[in-house]
């Protein structure tokens, strides 16, 4: 079917220039690894939650950020592809925008999970314990926060007219998702305003998820994380396609 | 007959502007059609609303059969086009380009890399394939969009100012290879361009356009025929322009201070009479007429300079300069 064949290929460009621009993954993983040793490593043996270690306990936070990072900047690539006049050839292919829309997911996809499975490798070296089917779950969660996070991003790429204005969405859209989404600390005993803020964040039920699934602590039930994220996923999907559909 | 492009009152409006104004065109199959004009005369527009790329406010057009609005993928999948901005992904190799292009483009696996490879030798790339773009000059890259417009066999390529921004040299190569395309592919091709010698090169028709209108369209000769001769000019301190008035092979008399130019008809039978009558001259020169000099004609301004600064005398003193 040329369908899959055209998405294939708009996947394989993304991947592509993905592999040659390996500085993109090294830049990637800094900040993350700047919150787990030089905060959580600073904190870790003064502070502990739960009986766990906070630089572990934010371990699974942290995991999901450098999901969220990577997957929602990965819609500042349109917006370079449009500036340097490359978007076009895509635009104008004989591809229904929705396939565009799914081959660049795939895309971005990929540079996330690329990313989450190297950091799950530095978590052994936290002293995580990782059982097989332990790894497969937090897998899933990474996939699925990642699918809704880049359907996010590809949605405000397809309406930035600068790379530059993504340096605004950081500062109003991704640090709140992060700060609010208990990353950093338990959801218990909040304020009822901070306790609104994290219930509204769908990164929240990525981390409590992944922490349930690696640490065994939660604050709701892993099967309730799981179905809200997939529904955020297919939310971001359905509006992400509207979105190209849209665009000129 | 059938068209490869047919439009009918084609026009695109921006809030007040009208950047098309009721275009109607139609472009035989097979013959390399150029839209000619200013910057700024709505031509991308036209090709942008062909390619599907732009809505039309009104008016409709088909091409290749295709109604733009109505079956823009059967128009894409029709068509190749090269923009005026170099699009291809500087990241990729040239033959990165060219497989992407292809999938995208649903052209069969089994065709593909013989497709590639032929267009790689008709662009002349073979051995610069799995290099990356970036690593290419101007008129590479110019060419490699070329050969991607033609992977999926386009009955229609379009060629957007195809040679904006390359120097003389490398124009005179892409138009080599845009000539060569037209005989080989028997394809048709839209080209636009401000630069005159390119559509006088290339083009089997031509369209002017200005300010979204088409001022005139017609074969290279034939609108070079319509301003009525050669220009013929001359410097003389005491200039009579009367003694040039009621000839009849004199279609035009343009004088300023001491200089005349007259538009002359087989000019070179009469340039002994035009000696004859203008008495002692310091200077006179004889060219044929440009499309440029069309364009002034039927618009009264010049395609180089938007102000419309410069008229007749200033441009021939400028030509003979280049001499």
């Amino acid at each position: 079917m040329s369908v899959f064949e055209a998405i294939y290929g708009i996947w394989l460009r993304e991947f592509k220039v993905f592999r040659r621009e390996k500085s993109r993954v090294i830049t990637s993983l800094f900040t993350p690894l700047l919150w787990i040793f030089g905060f959580g490593g600073g904190l870790g043996p003064n502070v502990s939650i739960k009986d766990v270690n906070y630089q572990v306990f934010i371990y699974p936070g942290i995991l999901a950020m450098s999901i969220l990072f990577t997957s929602v900047f990965f819609g500042v690539y349109i917006v370079w592809d449009r500036k340097i006049d490359i978007l076009k050839e895509i635009l104008v292919a004989p591809i229904s925008r929705t396939a565009i829309f799914v081959g660049k997911m795939l895309g971005g996809i990929t540079d996330s999970m690329i990313q989450g499975t190297i950091m799950l490798l530095i978590g052994v070296a936290l002293g995580v314990s990782f059982t097989p089917v332990a790894t497969l779950l937090a897998l899933l969660f990474l996939l699925v926060l990642a699918i809704g996070l880049v359907s996010l991003g590809l949605m405000l790429g397809s309406v930035l007219t600068s790379p530059e204005s993504f340096g605004t969405i950081v500062s109003f859209l991704v640090f709140p998702l992060f700060f609010f989404s208990g990353a950093l600390y338990p959801l218990e005993n909040l304020p009822p305003w901070l306790m609104l803020l994290t219930y509204i964040d769908p990164v929240t039920y990525g981390v409590d998820g992944i922490r349930a699934v690696l640490l065994g602590t939660s604050r709701f039930p892993v099967l309730v994380d799981l179905l809200i994220l997939v529904a955020f996923a297919f939310t971001m999907i359905e509006i992400g396609t509207v979105f190209f559909k849209r665009m000129q | 007959m059938s068209w490869s492009i047919e439009t009918v009152d084609l026009t695109k409006r921006y809030g007040d502007l009208t950047a098309v104004d009721r275009l109607n065109i139609k472009v035989e199959h097979g013959e390399i059609f150029g839209l000619l004009g200013p910057n700024g005369a709505g031509k991308t527009t036209v090709i942008s609303m062909l390619c599907t790329m732009l809505r039309p406010s009104e008016g409709r057009a088909k091409v290749n059969g295709f109604d733009v609005v109505s079956q823009p993928d059967n128009v894409r999948k029709s068509i190749g086009i090269v923009f005026q901005e170099p699009s291809v992904d500087d990241e990729l190799t040239g033959l990165e380009n060219l497989q992407l292009h292809a999938m995208w483009y649903g052209v069969p696996r089994q065709v593909r890399h013989e497709r590639i490879k032929e267009v790689l030798g008709l662009i002349g790339l073979e051995n610069r394939k799995n290099d990356l773009v970036k690593t290419y000059s101007g008129g590479m890259r110019r060419r490699l969009e070329i050969g991607r417009g033609l992977i999926h066999h386009p009955e229609v390529l379009f060629l957007d100012e195809p040679t904006l921004g390359l120097d003389p040299q490398t124009r005179s190569q892409i138009w080599d290879y845009i000539a060569d395309l037209a005989k080989k592919e028997e394809m048709t091709i839209v080209l636009t361009t401000h630069y005159m010698e390119e559509a006088e090169e290339l083009c089997d028709r031509i369209a002017i356009i200005d300010q979204g209108k088409v001022i005139v369209l017609d074969t290279v000769d034939a609108l070079k025929e319509s301003i009525g001769g050669d220009l013929v000019c001359l410097r003389s301190p005491k200039l009579n322009v009367e003694a040039f008035k009621n000839l009849a092979y004199v279609r035009k008399i343009e004088a300023d201070k001491d200089l005349l130019v007259l538009t002359v008809q087989n000019s070179s039978q009469h340039l002994q009479e035009i000696l004859e009558r203008a008495g002692k001259v310091e200077y006179i020169s004889v060219r044929p007429a440009t499309l440029n000099d069309v364009f002034l004609h039927f618009t009264g301004k010049e395609i180089r300079t938007e102000s419309g600064e410069g008229g007749i005398f200033e441009r021939m003193m400028r030509a003979e300069a280049r001499r």
